[in-house]
C-alpha cells in the first residue's frame, strides 16, 4: 500500500521506477512454435511478464444458425505460480474479464475467417480454442495475452479430418486462415497521467484502465474500461491515439 | 456476413425498424422503492428491457479475508432471470454475468463514499426480468436507484446507455434487432451526467471518428437518463415532505 | 465563485445536487465539497445552521455517534467484555468496567451472570474510533437491561418521527397500547406488553409514512385516541431527545462518521 503512494508521486512527476517514459513499452519478445502438443503456440514476454498461448483444434457440429461457420474460443488462466496472490479454483472476475476482452478483440475483427473452418456444411466444422496460460505476472497481462493469442493463431495449422470415419488425423493440413492482426493495448490512468505497459506495481496503483484493440487499418474493434476510476472524453481520445501508435509497433514484431 | 434471419435493412429513410429516430430512446420507465425486503430498490426499463435491483449496506462482509481494511467493498451481482429471453437461460453463474457484475461494481465504486465504511460490504443484486438488448445498462440504472433508495452516500448518480452502429449509421439506445444484426454495440456509463466515463464496453468495428461521435452520443444519452432518474426520485419523495408537529 | 446558498431548510436533495457555491459554506454530515461547490451525498432533507449544511437521510443504516442511546443485543462474550449487535455494519463492545458497577473478580466470576447471549440492553455509545471500533457504556441513568418483550428494527433516520416532538408520538402509542416501549437511536425498538402486536403495527405505519404530512392525525385515528396534548410527564425511561438524529454539532469538518 505504501508503494502505491510512492508510485503515484513518481508518476505525477513523469517518472517511472524503471526509468521508462510514460508511454514506452518494455522489451517485447515473441516466439512461435514452442509447444509441440499444440496445433499452434507462442510465448510472449513483455519485460518480466510471460504468457504462453496454445491453439487446439477439434471437430464439432456447427450451430444451427451458422451451418457453414466454425467456432472460436479464447480463454485466459491466472496460473497460481505466476503471482503469489493468484489462487486455485474457478477463474476470478478479472481473469474472466481478460479472457472475454481478448476473445472479443479477435472475434469482432473477424481475424479468423470462420467460413474457411467449414469441413462440411451442416455436419462438421473446426472448433478453434486458444488458451492463454499466465507464467509470470509483472503487469500488463491483457496486452501480453492478446499478443500471444494472435501469434499462436498465426503459428497454427489445420489438421486432417476423415468425414466418413468421423476421425481426427493428427497430420498438418494447411494453415489456419488468419486474415487480420488486431492488437490490444491497455492505457492505465494514475492521477492525471496516462501510461502504457504497466508493471505489476503500477497495475496495482492504477485508478482506471481502458483496453483498446485496433486493426491494421486504424479501426477500433473492441474496447473495455476497468478499474474504479473514470476517464474524461478528452482522456479517451488521447488513449485511442496512444493505442493506435503502440499497436502499430507491436504488430511489426509479429 | 449476414446472419440467418437478418432483416435486409435496419435503417430505412433515416428511421429505425421500430420507428425511432437515430438519437431517440425507447420508452424510459423508472421506479424507486419497489422491493419490500431490500434496504433500497429500483426498477428501470428501456422499452421492453426491464431490470430490477435491490441494495443492502453497508453491512458486515463475509468472508472476512476479503474485507478491505480501508474501505467498503461494492459488490454488484448481475444475473438474468431464466424467463427473460426467448430461449430459457439456465440459472446459475455465467462468465458473461461475472464480467458484467465486475464492471458494474467498478462503475459504482467510482461514486460511492467507500472510505467511510471500512471492512464492510455494499451489496446490490440486479435481475434482468425482460431482456431486449441493453440489459446491462438497464441493470446499472436500476442499481443506481437502489443505492440512492438505500441511503448509501454517493458523489452523484451513475447512469448508462448503449450506443451502436447499424447499417453504417450511429444510433442511441440499441434495440433487440440492432443488437442481433448490427455492427457495433457500445455500452457505457457516466457519473453525474458529465463527460466522465466510469464504464465502457464496446464490440464491433468503428473508425477513429466514429469512436469520438459515439462517445458524444453516449454522453448525451447518459445525461438524459440522469435527468429521468432524478425526476423519478423527486416525484416519489417530494409528496408531502414536511412535518405536521 | 460567488458564495450562494441554493437550498432551503427541509428541501429534498439527491446525491450530487449542488447545495451551495463558494467557500463560505461548510459541508457537514451528508454533504461534501467538490471544488467550489457543496453537494449532497444522500437522498434526504436539507438542514442549514448558519454556514453549516447537512443532509438528514430518508433511509440508511445506523451510524453510531458518541452519546447515542441505543438498544443492543449480546451476540458473543469474551472473558472481560461482551460483543453486541447494534444494527450497524459494525458490532460494539462493552467492557466489564463499563457494564458493571461493582468490583468483579474475574478469576472467580463468569460474566454471563450479568449479560448473556441474547440479552437486550439500552446503553449509551461511549466512543467510536476511526478504525470502526465502537464501545458502549451502561454508566448512564437511562441505561438498563430490557427483559422479556421483543425487538423490531426500523430505519434509523425514522427514529425522530417515531419519538415525535418532545416524545409526543411515542407517548401516544405507549398510552394507547399500554406497552412499555424503548426506542434506540440505532433504529432498534423494544416493546413489551399485552398489545405488542398493535404497537408494532403502528410503528410500521410511522416508518412507512415518516416523510408525509398529517401523520399524527392518522396515527391518532388508528389508535382510536383523542387528539393528544403534549404531556408534562415526558420524563421516562427512554430517549427523549427530539427530532434530531444528529443532535451533536453538524460539522465535523472531516466527515468521519458517514
Amino acid at each position: 500500500m505504501n508503494n502505491e503512494k510512492y508510485i503515484k508521486n513518481m508518476i505525477s512527476e513523469g517518472k517511472r521506477l524503471d526509468s521508462r517514459g510514460l508511454v514506452d513499452f518494455r522489451e517485447v519478445t515473441i516466439e512461435k512454435g514452442v509447444v509441440k502438443t499444440a496445433e499452434g503456440s507462442a510465448r510472449v514476454k513483455i519485460g518480466d511478464t510471460e504468457v504462453l498461448a496454445g491453439v487446439k483444434l477439434k471437430v464439432m457440429e456447427p450451430y444451427p444458425d451458422t451451418p457453414n461457420e466454425g467456432g472460436l474460443m479464447v480463454g485466459l488462466e491466472f496460473v497460481p505460480f505466476a503471482n503469489p496472490k493468484f489462487e486455485t479454483g474457478p477463474p476470478n472476475a478479472t481473469a474472466v474479464e481478460m479472457s472475454r476482452v481478448i476473445d472479443r478483440g479477435i472475434r469482432e475483427s473477424k481475424t479468423i475467417d470462420t467460413e474457411k473452418l467449414c469441413i462440411k456444411a451442416g455436419e462438421a466444422v473446426w472448433s478453434v480454442s486458444v488458451d492463454i496460460h499466465v507464467m509470470n505476472d509483472d503487469g500488463n497481462l491483457l496486452d501480453a495475452g492478446a499478443l500471444a493469442a494472435l501469434a499462436a493463431l498465426e503459428d497454427a495449422n489445420l489438421l486432417k479430418y476423415d468425414l466418413e470415419a468421423k476421425k481426427l488425423i493428427r497430420e498438418e493440413a494447411g494453415v489456419l486462415p488468419v486474415v487480420h492482426k488486431p492488437i490490444a493495448v491497455t492505457i492505465v490512468k494514475i492521477g492525471d497521467s496516462l501510461l502504457l505497459d504497466p508493471t505489476l506495481e503500477e497495475w496495482n496503483a492504477l485508478e482506471a484502465r481502458v483496453t483498446i484493440t485496433t486493426m491494421e487499418n486504424g479501426d477500433i474493434c473492441a474496447l473495455q474500461k476497468g478499474g474504479d476510476g473514470y476517464f474524461t472524453k478528452e482522456e479517451l481520445e488521447k488513449a485511442a491515439d496512444l493505442s493506435l501508435e503502440a499497436g502499430k509497433a507491436l504488430r511489426e514484431k509479429l | 456476413m449476414s446472419k440467418a434471419g437478418a432483416p435486409e435493412k435496419l435503417i430505412v429513410n433515416g428511421k429505425r425498424l421500430d420507428g425511432r429516430n437515430l438519437d431517440e430512446f425507447r420508452t424510459l420507465d423508472a421506479k424507486i422503492g419497489v422491493l419490500k425486503s431490500s434496504q433500497g430498490s429500483g426498477e428501470f426499463s428501456f422499452g421492453d428491457t426491464k431490470a430490477v435491483a435491490g441494495a443492502f449496506g453497508p453491512r458486515q462482509m463475509h468472508p472476512r479475508k476479503l474485507q478491505n481494511v480501508e474501505r467498503a467493498t461494492v459488490r454488484c451481482k448481475y444475473f438474468m432471470a431464466p424467463f427473460s429471453t426467448e430461449d430459457r437461460i439456465r440459472p446459475g453463474h455465467s462468465r458473461r454475468g461475472t464480467e458484467i457484475s465486475k464492471v458494474i461494481s467498478e462503475a459504482f465504486t467510482a461514486s460511492v463514499f467507500t472510505e467511510n465504511f471500512r471492512k464492510s460490504a455494499i451489496d446490490v443484486f440486479i435481475s434482468i426480468v425482460q431482456a431486449s438488448a441493453s440489459t446491462r445498462c438497464a441493470g446499472l440504472n436500476a442499481a443506481c436507484l437502489a443505492l440512492v433508495d438505500a441511503g448509501i452516500p454517493m458523489k452523484d448518480l451513475v447512469t448508462s446507455v448503449a450506443v451502436g452502429k447499424v447499417d453504417d449509421t450511429l444510433v442511441l439506445d440499441v434495440g433487440k434487432a440492432e443488437d442481433n444484426y448490427g455492427q457495433v454495440d457500445f455500452a457505457l456509463s457516466t457519473i453525474g451526467g458529465s463527460d466522465r466515463f466510469v464504464h465502457m464496453q464496446m464490440d464491433g468495428i468503428v473508425t477513429r471518428e466514429e469512436f469520438s461521435k459515439l462517445l458524444e452520443m453516449g454522453e448525451k444519452g447518459c445525461k438524459q437518463v440522469y435527468d429521468k432518474l432524478k425526476q423519478t426520485i423527486r416525484e416519489k419523495y417530494s409528496m408531502g415532505v414536511g412535518t405536521d408537529e | 465563485m460567488e458564495n450562494e446558498l441554493l437550498v432551503k431548510e427541509r428541501n429534498l436533495v439527491l446525491p450530487g445536487d449542488i447545495m451551495a457555491t463558494g467557500i463560505d459554506f461548510l459541508p457537514g454530515n451528508g454533504c461534501y465539497r467538490d471544488g467550489q461547490e457543496v453537494k449532497s451525498k444522500l437522498l434526504g432533507l436539507v438542514r442549514v445552521k448558519d454556514r453549516f449544511l447537512s443532509v438528514i437521510p430518508l433511509s440508511g443504516v445506523y451510524n453510531p455517534r458518541p452519546g447515542d442511546g441505543i438498544v443492543a443485543k449480546v451476540i458473543d462474550i469474551q472473558s472481560s467484555f461482551w460483543i453486541f449487535d447494534i444494527n450497524s455494519p459494525y458490532d460494539a463492545i462493552l467492557q466489564l468496567s463499563e457494564g458493571v458497577e461493582e468490583f468483579v473478580d474475574l478469576s472467580k466470576t463468569d460474566i454471563t451472570r450479568y449479560y448473556d447471549v441474547g440479552d437486550v440492553i439500552y446503553a449509551k455509545v461511549l466512543n467510536v474510533a476511526k478504525s470502526r471500533s465502537i464501545t458502549l457504556t451502561m454508566n448512564d441513568y437511562r441505561a438498563k437491561k430490557l427483559t422479556g418483550g421483543m425487538t423490531l428494527n426500523i430505519t434509523p433516520s425514522k427514529v425522530p418521527r417515531l419519538i415525535g416532538r418532545q416524545g409526543s408520538m411515542i407517548e401516544l402509542i405507549k398510552k394507547n397500547t399500554g406497552c412499555q416501549i424503548v426506542v434506540g437511536q440505532n433504529g432498534v425498538v423494544w416493546v413489551k406488553g399485552e398489545n405488542t402486536a398493535k404497537a408494532i403495527e403502528v410503528i410500521r405505519i410511522i416508518e412507512n409514512d415518516a416523510h408525509t404530512v398529517g401523520l399524527t392525525d392518522k396515527i391518532t385515528k388508528f389508535l382510536g385516541a383523542e387528539p393528544m396534548q403534549i404531556s408534562e410527564e415526558v420524563i421516562n425511561d427512554n430517549n427523549q431527545e427530539t427530532t434530531e438524529v444528529t443532535n451533536e454539532e453538524e460539522n465535523t469538518g472531516e466527515d468521519v462518521n458517514e
